[in-house]
């Protein structure tokens, strides 16, 4: 037998592998405190739907980027809280499990075009950052893995570029507020920081600018209302003959 | 089951495989099909090609056209508004511009409302969960806008109409490539940060069926970036929204204009009368209906209720016989099946290999050829199938460190990296296993250049609209899209509130909707919009395709 067709000799029976994992599986998990037998494998969104909830709050895209099930759980017989995203982690054992649908931190309001990115811009905006503690709470609440309070140092020393560059993954859940001491509105300031590095700091496009102004003058009006008026059989041929750059390049993608 | 780097053994027997050969796949590329070979691995393979999937819907505006079997049971299901439940007489909210959906294209089109002269108290977007909750957040690889000298906007109508098989309504399509630019660079007035080369100058990559390298990104949290920027500026111009408060019905005028709608608050379960001069539809996709039994990439939210509440009023809907599945969904670990591994993987060169590791397709066709081509492998046992029964083909990840050097993946695909970490795969050094997902609604409301339906009052932008994309849509076109019309929705709607006088409300058209119903002797116990979908009890465990 060449080794090729040896892979996947054993195909799993399905059914039965779901039967048996169901079986010897089952889990305990506590709901805000009441108790549920759940299957092995689930993420602690599916978990919370197979005990029988339907979710109006605490569920958004179910895939890791709006920051809607952020969720605060702890394992009998343990001291630690933990932080996750419910659609993220996998539901284990004896987890009392609670859901943060909503977080009260006051957002500053603020004209963009009327700020100017200074040093002391985030600080005159966001004042409490000063008060922090450096006690690493937002750090270790996040479900995202980003060095909140290194952030929030680079706000403090007025880097608006490194401060945007650390917190770009931030799906703003607002876990890290809730845990801060010093009630620091950390993902309310890094939105501020990134805006003003995308609108003030970041170097402009030129092949934008010049493209916008070929626009203006109507450039492409012409080229584009020719094709909407060939017959379709011409269009196909240009369509299937135009040329590829990813495919010339022969590195597709090749920034 | 024993796990090897989040693996179980017999699918890293295959990934050896995949590993001794990555060398040579690399420096051997498969070419692009011809138009005849793409016809034909579609209409073998394609569930849009499949009569089992459609059927024709047989009441209203659309009578007799084709559409798939989940939309059709909507339309066909019972309006779940009884109309004796709501006193009209009584008007909660009286306002000039009604926008349904707090996602990508509602909040954009409150943004160009607001700037067009609507005073932002005369504006109300009402939204099913939170300002920003939507499948705009979720998009990863990119944007298109055609501003390289390289590259042209014609050349991206050209790419938008070829995707779109020639079915594209022209005057959309020429919209969409015309104001990308524009679009651009009102993102980098707001402050989105692109990803961009030392000198300024964006990072631009190909998609697939893009013939120009074309792809802004913001890592691969393009989307987020985006809607976190816009929703940020409507926050800061205090645009009103009613979150949890989705509209059920709209509401209609003795003239036989759209004058608001009734909304309904779903943790306290009250109506809301909203009567408005104008009214934006803006509620976004439909995966959550799962079409043809598919997982889905898709928002909570993204459950078609503009679709049936528009067709109830009397629009039009193009194109829903086709659905767009991405060709990289998740198969594997089992938590995370359906959700989307984004374009952008292929677009940084990492090449799709069947169980023996041997490539089988250009890594860039548009998007419902590729995906044909994966079901292909996986019908004819090249596909590798996993314990919970899902099949897929592999990703072959790592190749992108090799092409673009190390880091590549951490810098460029964070979020990719991160969603594998959790289970213990590390992408840059093993490939991940995909397989297509439902991810895009192509076709929906038809809509003008001035986003305006054929029933006056009611405009629509974003995913819920069609003729746009055609029968498919491109990668990049969709983040366009919201932001191209969404735009062209709130001037145009504004513009129109100036003149418009409401009429007095009523829902008449409901009690007619529900007598077409009894007419057409149609027997269901389904009730529309659904507004949520139900995954309660074993609906939780997600089942095994049906198409293997």
């Amino acid at each position: 037998m060449s080794k090729e067709s040896q892979v996947l000799v054993e195909k799993p029976d399905i059914k039965k592998a779901a039967d048996v994992e169901k079986k010897a599986g089952a889990l305990e998990v506590f709901i805000m405190g009441k108790s549920y037998q759940v299957p092995t494998g689930l993420t602690i969104m599916k978990a919370i739907e197979y005990a029988g909830y339907r979710f109006i709050r605490s569920c958004g895209c179910r895939a890791g980027f709006c920051g809607a099930c952020s969720t605060v759980y702890r394992i009998e017989n343990e001291q630690k809280l933990s932080f996750a995203l419910a659609c993220q982690k996998l539901v284990e054992d004896k987890m009392y499990l609670v859901q943060l649908p909503f977080v009260p931190a006051a957002k500053a309001e603020y004209d963009i075009g009327k700020l100017k990115p200074s040093e002391s811009t985030l600080l005159t905006i966001y004042p409490e950052i000063a008060r922090c503690v450096s006690c690493n709470t937002c750090t270790k609440s996040c479900p995202q893995d980003i060095e909140v309070m290194k952030y929030i140092q680079m706000a403090i020393r007025g880097d608006i570029k490194r401060c945007a560059e650390i917190s770009f993954d931030c799906i703003q859940c607002g876990l890290c507020a809730m845990r801060c001491p010093a009630d620091i509105k950390h993902y309310h300031v890094s939105q501020l920081a990134r805006r003003l590095r995308g609108k003030y700091i970041d170097t402009r496009s030129k092949n934008l600018a010049k493209r916008l102004e070929e626009i203006e003058n109507k450039k492409y009006d012409g080229d584009i209302e020719k094709l909407i008026k060939k017959d379709k059989r011409d269009i196909m041929t240009m369509y299937t003959n135009r040329r590829i750059e990813a495919e010339e390049e022969g590195d597709i993608g090749g920034d | 089951m024993k796990l090897i780097d989040g693996y179980p053994d017999y699918m890293m027997k295959s990934i050896e495989l995949v590993e001794e050969k990555r060398e040579k796949n690399i420096s051997t590329a498969v070419k692009p099909m011809t138009m005849e070979k793409r016809e034909q691995v579609l209409s073998k393979y394609h569930p849009d090609y499949m009569n089992s999937t459609k059927r024709k819907v047989s009441i209203g505006v659309d009578k007799g056209k084709i559409m798939y079997n989940g939309i059709v049971d909507l339309l066909e299901a019972k309006p779940i508004l009884n109309p004796n439940d709501v006193d009209l007489s009584k008007i909660d909210y009286d306002i000039d511009l009604l926008i349904v959906g707090g996602g990508g294209a509602g909040t954009v089109a409150s943004l160009f409302a607001y700037e067009s002269g609507i005073p932002k108290e005369n504006i109300l977007i009402v939204t099913k969960l939170r300002h920003g909750d939507a499948n705009s957040m979720m998009a990863q690889g990119g944007i298109q806008a055609a501003d390289r000298p390289e590259d042209s906007p014609a050349l991206h109508y050209l790419d938008i109409y070829g995707g779109g098989h020639f079915m594209n309504k022209p005057e959309l399509a020429r919209a969409l490539a015309l104001d990308a630019p524009k679009i651009i660079n009102w993102h980098e007035e707001l402050g989105v940060m692109y990803d961009r080369q030392d000198n300024g100058e964006f990072q631009e990559l190909s998609g697939g069926g893009t013939c120009r390298n074309r792809m802004h990104s913001a890592k691969d949290y393009t989307g987020m970036e985006l809607l976190r920027n816009i929703r940020d500026e409507a926050r800061n111009l205090e645009i009103p929204v009613s979150e949890f408060c989705p509209i059920i019905e709209f509401l209609m005028d003795d003239k036989g204009q759209v004058a608001g709608g009734i909304a309904f608050n779903i943790e306290t379960f009250e109506y809301h009368v909203i009567r408005a001069k104008a009214t934006i539809l803006a509620t976004g996709g439909s995966g959550r209906l799962h079409l043809s039994n598919y997982p889905t990439t898709n928002h909570y939210g993204a459950t078609g209720d503009g679709l049936i509440m528009a067709y109830h009023v009397g629009a039009n809907l193009l194109d829903l016989d086709t659905i767009q599945i991405h060709p990289t969904g998740d198969a594997y670990p089992e938590p995370i099946v359906g959700i989307l591994s984004t374009e952008k993987i292929r677009g940084l060169g990492a090449v799709p290999l069947n169980k023996n590791g041997d490539p089988f397709v250009f890594p860039l066709e548009p998007r419902d050829v590729e995906a044909a081509t994966f079901i292909r492998e996986c019908k004819n046992g090249k596909g590798i199938v996993t314990p919970t029964g899902m099949p897929g083909v592999w990703l072959d990840s790592p190749m992108i460190d090799i092409i673009h050097g190390e880091g590549t993946i951490e810098k460029k695909l964070a979020g990719e990296a991160r969603k594998f970490k959790r289970f213990d795969i590390d992408m840059t050094k093993h490939p991940i296993l995909v397989y297509p997902t439902l991810h895009y609604q192509n076709g929906g409301v038809e809509i003008n250049e001035k986003c305006e339906t054929k029933v006056p009052g009611l405009f629509a932008a974003g995913e819920v609209t069609g003729g746009v994309h055609g029968k498919n849509r491109l990668m990049g076109n969709s983040l366009l899209d919201y932001n191209v019309f969404g735009r062209r929705a709130g001037i145009y709607a504004a513009k129109y509130v100036k003149k418009a006088k409401a009429g007095k409300i009523t829902l008449n058209h409901i009690n007619k909707y529900n007598r077409m119903l009894e007419k057409a002797n149609i027997k269901t116990t389904k009730k529309a919009p659904i507004l949520l979908p139900e995954y309660r009890g074993e609906m939780a465990i997600s089942r095994a395709l049906d198409i293997l």
